[in-house]
């Protein structure tokens, strides 16, 4: 089977004329279905702009991106947006809407695939997964960062993506916290075979992951 | 809730983002609540318009009217050759035809105050007016007349005389009048009510008119003629370019027609109508633009998540038309409220017919949409590249 995700000389530039610049330079990468894969590097060695790549939100310029069997290079906005129906994203920012409940935020992953029966008891039931059965009618405004941030993955892990996303998903959170948060990620990830890609910088999650890679300067530091 | 996102197939997140900012949204309504009022008030000015000056077409007993080619209102014509009466009673399928005098007069009593009255002279041998048959032969007394019941501001000792039977004797304009009853047209927006008097007192007061030179000719058709047909022979008779004849209600739709689009007060009633409308859109625009902006991260979340451009002009016009709604309902309440209140005070009709209700909310709805395809322009802001 082909992995979940397979890089092929991959680059990527920002800016145009004098200001063009490189960022990423020939990247291969393959990553197995199900695993937990860590990313790591120093601040601006291009994590956050591969994983906008892989995740169809950003369009790619040059090499081969292959996502879920999937060729994002030349796709079409439509085709991205697609695409992502089967990904799931965790952002540093927690990105919940102020206007909707949890269980609304939740609804909001599973709505994107059309009408599905009993949405709104699917969306509790992620919710409880998170441990948040009895926040389900909050708004974000009177939930805590951590529950805030456990809304989020609850939302990414609704619309039971293949692979989920996820940059500095702890940042925002205290030690405590954010262990709680990537062991979760872990535990739900495994028993759905979910891929998983993390950037992090918390050394204390390493434990966890299945493989970690590591960036420098744009480039993949061989393992 | 339930109904409307069981409607809407998804949440109704337009409604959600619209009723979180409690204040904004409730600015919003009444925002969109006053443009519909503003409009509403302009066509009730207009509609009344147009009915008033249905009114005294509808007391004259006539089938079709001669009058002088530069007349574009019932009063406002030169006055033609009394002869032209004549020329029509020769044309078969003629019944009856009378003349008919027009004028104004200041009506001003002892304690200054003043009102502008519309004077019919009538022949008292012929049919003119419906409302006088049967007593106008009391037209024939020197100076006689027949005042509007409806006029405006007239001491209500007058009208309590005239029912008891006791004529009123009053000047106009130096010259002494009898008034010996009252009948009904209506006030208008050019005058406050009408006076009825004989050709003779009409020439005797206005000293620059004449008997052989009426405003108008009322013609009466046979029964079972075709009226335009017979209006069409008429001015095939007529000799020459100073007389035409026109079916009245023609040439009532000429005058409704005039007084709305060359008057001044119809154009500003026209404007209005307009600014109304612009109001609302610049009120809605402003909202829906503004909610755009403030939700570009949440929009940006949901393009991540796979949302596609439709989703999100739904959402704008999820809230356009919730707008509209909520602000069509107080607009047209006010509109009612101050519809009655313009009825008692000024004595002119102003009245809802269903079909303007429609109208507006239609155009309540359209104005509300544009204004929303302008606002989802910033849409494209949201990139959802950005969040990580
Ligand atoms: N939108 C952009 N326009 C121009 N340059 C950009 C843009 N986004 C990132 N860059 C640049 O690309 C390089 C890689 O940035 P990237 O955000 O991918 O790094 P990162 O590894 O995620 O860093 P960090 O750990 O700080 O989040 C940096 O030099 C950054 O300045
Ligand atoms: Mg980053």
């Amino acid at each position: 089977m082909e992995p979940a995700i397979m890089v092929r000389g991959l680059d990527h530039h920002f800016g145009a004329g004098e200001a063009r610049r490189q960022v990423l330079f020939g990247l291969d990468l393959d990553i197995a279905r199900g695993a937990l894969v860590v990313l790591m590097g120093a601040s601006g060695s291009g994590k956050t702009t591969l994983l906008t790549l892989l995740g169809g939100l950003r369009s790619v310029q040059a090499g081969s991106v292959r996502v879920l069997g999937r060729e994002m290079a030349g796709a079409s906005a439509t085709a991205l947006a697609g695409a992502r129906r089967r990904m799931g994203f965790i952002f540093q920012a927690h990105n919940l809407h102020e206007s909707l409940t949890a269980v609304q935020n939740v609804r909001l992953a599973l709505d994107v695939h059309g009408a599905v029966p009993q949405a709104e008891a699917a969306a509790a039931r992620a919710l409880s997964l998170v441990g948040l059965e009895d926040r389900l009618h909050y708004h974000p405004a009177r939930l805590s960062g951590g529950q805030k941030q456990r809304v989020a993955v609850a939302r990414a892990l609704a619309g039971s993506p293949e692979i989920i996303f996820a940059d500095e998903p702890t940042a925002a959170l205290d030690a405590e916290n954010g262990l709680a948060v990537v062991a979760l990620l872990k535990r739900l990830g495994a028993a759905r075979g979910t891929t998983t890609l993390m950037v992090t910088h918390d050394n204390r999650v390493l434990d966890l992951a299945d493989r970690i890679v590591t960036m420098r300067d744009g480039r993949l530091m061989p393992a | 809730m339930a109904l409307a996102t069981r409607l809407l197939g998804r949440l109704p997140i337009g409604w959600l983002q619209l009723a979180h900012r409690r204040g904004r949204f409730l600015a919003a309504i009444l925002g969109v609540g006053f443009a519909n009022l503003l409009v509403f008030m302009q066509l009730g000015f207009m509609g009344a318009l147009t009915s008033t000056v249905g009114l005294p077409y509808a007391a004259l007993d006539a089938d079709i009217l001669i009058q002088a080619p530069d007349a574009n209102t019932l009063t406002d014509g030169s006055p033609l050759p009394r002869q032209r009466m004549l020329d029509a009673l020769a044309v078969p399928g003629v019944a009856a035809a009378a003349p008919v005098f027009m004028g104004k007069l200041e009506w001003r009593s002892a304690d200054g105050s003043a009102r502008s009255l519309d004077v019919m002279g009538v022949d008292p041998r012929l049919p003119s007016l419906r409302a006088l048959e049967g007593r106008r032969d009391v037209l024939t007394l020197p100076g006689a007349a027949f005042i509007d019941r409806a006029t405006r501001n007239v001491p209500p000792e007058v009208f309590a005389g005239l029912d008891a039977g006791t004529p009123q004797r009053f000047e106009f304009q130096g010259r002494g009048l009898t008034l010996h009853g009252s009948f009904t047209i209506g006030g208008s927006f050019s005058g406050d009510g009408w006076l009825v008097m004989s050709d003779q007192s009409f020439v005797t007061l206005f000293r620059n008119r004449s008997l052989p030179a009426p405003n108008l000719i009322l013609v009466r058709a046979a029964p079972g003629q075709d009226v335009p047909a017979l209006a069409a022979r008429i001015n095939a008779a007529l000799p020459g370019p100073d007389a035409v004849a026109r079916p009245i209600a023609t040439a009532l739709a000429r005058d409704q027609a005039f007084q709305t689009t060359q008057r001044p007060v119809g154009i500003i009633f026209g404007m209005g109508v307009l600014m109304g409308a612009l109001v609302g859109i610049i009120i809605v625009y402003q909202v829906l633009s503004s909610d755009v902006a403030d939700h570009l991260r949440e929009y940006a979340t949901m393009k991540a998540m796979g949302y596609r451009q439709g989703f999100f002009l739904g959402i704008i016009m999820e809230q356009a038309v919730v707008l509209a709604s909520l602000g069509f309902i107080p607009g047209s309440l006010m509109a009612y409220g101050l519809y009655a209140l313009l009825t008692a005070v000024t004595g002119i009709d102003v009245l809802m017919p269903p079909e303007r209700l429609l109208g507006v909310f239609a155009g309540t709805v359209v104005m509300c949409v544009a204004s929303g395809a302008l606002a989802t322009r910033r849409l494209a802001r949201a990139d959802p590249a950005e969040l990580f």
